[in-house]
């Protein structure tokens, strides 16, 4: 029976997947941008294996001679920087750690926020006012002078970015679920499931999530993308983790070392890292916003 | 059909009254109702659409939106008394326990991301202790008792038709054995042979099981076929309440009168259905007349003054009417269309 139950959930987790690799691929898209994501997603895992170098290793051409600002080639292929650090190198470890941010920071926060959206609806009342008071004053803390000072206050640590993009981000998700809840909890399965006798925790996880997931999907993936966005432009502003290299981090250097007029390959690869991995998640973020809103759909 | 009174009824409500705060005052949805439901009983509420009976059923399973406040002079189940109840409690020992509900739209009563049969099962294992095998059993049993295969309990909600669906939603309701099955207009929205097909479903389990069963509906031949008692709800009130038996031969009250009329029988064909004039009362504020007195084609002069009490005619048999006497001509009267006139 218990082998049985087993291949059935088996089966089920197999559905749902298929059901939601149906969903990315439905447009081209988002099967482009889902493409690119488990792209960034091997080199990430595998950074240290596919990176030749160290980030902060100096590196020497063919010749011998010291690499400094070398222009992409076939030995640095997107070149290097004037303290003759490969930038190739440099590009895949810092994959890495946005990766890492961006997942960690956007599915906590996700978390936070539909908890929070989900509760305030559900409950209505004291509870919602509390809660949604609490969104809107974080609405009116500015997103990055809040991170700077917080970074100033607890250091250059990777620990606080991520605190610190999950204390801001979660704000628009827990207004949107909040609004969702409210929508669903109208219908009459619901007022059905409080006659059956159901907890409110039940309710609320086992009847409404079920039925806000798309949304929750949704803004998943635009937490994620806001926190790669909010990690680069931190690290840009010199508040990022000074120990771990990210495409933030890299522009920073680029802007202390001067030399952006000359060594454009240095400010166009990171750039165009952070631009396509962002641009793919909201590729694929639409796909689910179809789901959520089909009415999109004959556009 | 003739039920002998248990001395001790299953459900007793006294003066029970639901008022919805709303912008334009205080709106008396429900007043001074009172009825006792025995054991093994069909008791019917009829009466049309807006004269409060989803509003006394969502009092009982407290289910009444934020602005609605239910106070009653008593409400037991059982001998325990639910005003009394913590809704914790309510909620884990009475509710779908003792008390369950065949919702009015069976349609959107499910939950539709899960299967139907996982929402029956979830409700035995929010209430008993058992292994969720023993529940699947349970649950394909009950599909088995409402005529479903129990292969079906593998569907999502939306690939079932409306009859099934309103059969799985009594099958839910049986879950748990309760004492009392609350059926909110279980056949409204079907079409007449499936309304046909549940009815005698529902009838055939009534023999099976032990629980008693308040029907609610707006329609009278239903109500009249199922149910042992009666009680016709206007305004928010019960306007008059007795056995179905006595209920049709020997009505009392001007709605029961009238309520009779508006529905077609087999043996007059061809005749013109007689319908009441004018529309129900708002219910804004307390009542100060006889609610169904602007509608009443023998309405007097002090019917318009005061709110009549309920008289006792009969062992069991109470109407909310001052002009009881005369109800003899009255039923002469109320089948010439006539007197319906506004």
């Amino acid at each position: 029976m218990s082998a049985n139950r087993l291949s059935r959930q088996l089966k089920n987790l197999r559905s749902g997947l298929a059901e939601h690799y149906r969903i990315i691929t439905s447009n081209r898209l988002s099967a482009f941008g889902f493409w690119i994501i488990i792209l960034f997603v091997v080199v990430a895992i595998f950074a240290p294996w596919i990176a030749p170098h160290e980030p902060w290793e100096m590196v020497y051409d063919r010749d011998g001679n010291f690499a400094s600002l070398r222009p992409p080639s076939w030995q640095f292929p997107v070149g290097t920087t004037h303290l003759g650090y490969d930038l190739f190198s440099q590009l895949v470890l810092a994959t890495r750690t946005t990766l890492l941010i961006g997942a960690t920071s956007g599915l906590i926060s996700i978390i936070i926020g539909a908890n929070i959206g989900l509760v305030a609806g559900y409950y209505g009342g004291k509870i919602d006012e509390v809660l949604m008071r609490l969104t809107d004053i974080l609405y009116g803390m500015p997103f990055l002078p809040f991170i700077i000072i917080l970074i100033s206050l607890f250091g250059r640590k990777l620990e606080f970015v991520i605190l610190a993009i999950i204390l801001i981000i979660w704000r628009t998700s827990a207004r949107v679920i909040r609004a969702q809840t409210i929508a669903i909890k109208q219908r009459q399965f619901i007022a059905m499931a409080k006659a059956r006798g159901c907890s409110d925790f039940r309710i609320i996880y086992r009847h409404i999530l079920p039925n806000v997931l798309p949304l929750l999907l949704l803004y998943a993936a635009f937490n994620i993308a806001w926190s790669i966005i909010t990690e680069a432009s931190a690290s840009f502003l010199g508040f990022g983790d000074g120990e771990t290299i990210s495409w933030g981090g890299m522009l920073y250097e680029l802007w202390l070392s001067g030399k952006t007029r000359v060594a454009w390959w240095w400010f166009a690869t990171p750039s165009i890292c952070i631009v396509l991995l962002v641009t793919s998640l909201v590729f694929v973020s639409r796909a689910y916003e179809e789901v959520a809103n089909p009415r999109l759909r004959k556009r | 059909m003739t039920k002998t009174a248990t001395p001790e009824p299953l459900l007793s409500i006294r003066n029970l009254g639901v008022v919805y705060s709303t912008s334009q005052g205080p709106v008396h949805a429900v007043s001074n109702i009172s009825f006792d439901v025995h054991a093994n009983e069909v008791f019917g509420i009829a009466g049309e659409s807006g004269c409060g009976k989803s509003t006394l059923i969502r009092s009982l399973l407290r289910l009444l939106p934020d602005n609605g406040r239910m106070d009653a002079g008593l409400c037991q189940y059982k001998g325990q008394d639910l005003t009394a109840m913590s809704d914790e409690a309510f909620r884990k020992n009475i509710l779908w326990q003792e008390i369950s509900l065949v919702p009015q739209s069976a349609m959107a009563s499910f939950n539709p991301v899960h299967r139907v049969g996982d929402q029956i099962i979830e409700s035995i294992l929010a209430h008993r202790d058992i292994s969720r095998a023993e529940a699947r059993e349970r649950s394909a049993g009950l599909f088995d008792v409402v005529g479903l295969q129990s292969d079906l309990m593998n569907s999502y909600p939306h690939e079932f038709s409306g009859g099934m669906r309103q059969r799985a939603m009594i099958a839910m309701s049986l879950s748990l054995d309760p004492g009392l099955i609350i059926m909110d207009e279980p056949t409204t929205g079907l079409d007449v042979l499936v309304q046909e097909r549940i009815l005698r479903r529902i009838r055939e389990i009534r023999a099976e099981i032990k629980s008693s069963i308040i029907l609610i509906t707006h329609d009278i031949a239903v109500i009249a076929e199922m149910s042992d008692r009666i009680a016709i709800m206007y305004g928010g009130e019960v306007m008059e309440q007795a056995t179905a038996v006595d209920m049709f031969e020997n009505p009392h009250h001007p709605y029961t009168l009238g309520l009779k009329n508006a529905f077609p029988s087999i043996r007059d064909i061809g005749s013109e259905l007689i319908s009441i004039p004018g529309s129900p009362p708002t219910l804004v504020g307390p009542l100060t007349s006889c609610p169904f007195a602007p509608r009443c084609p023998f309405n007097l002069d002090t019917c318009h003054q005061a709110n009549p009490e309920s008289i006792n005619i009969g062992t069991s048999h109470q109407v909310r009417c001052i002009r009881t006497a005369d109800a003899k001509q009255f039923r002469k009267l109320a089948r010439e269309k006539s007197t319906w006139r506004s």
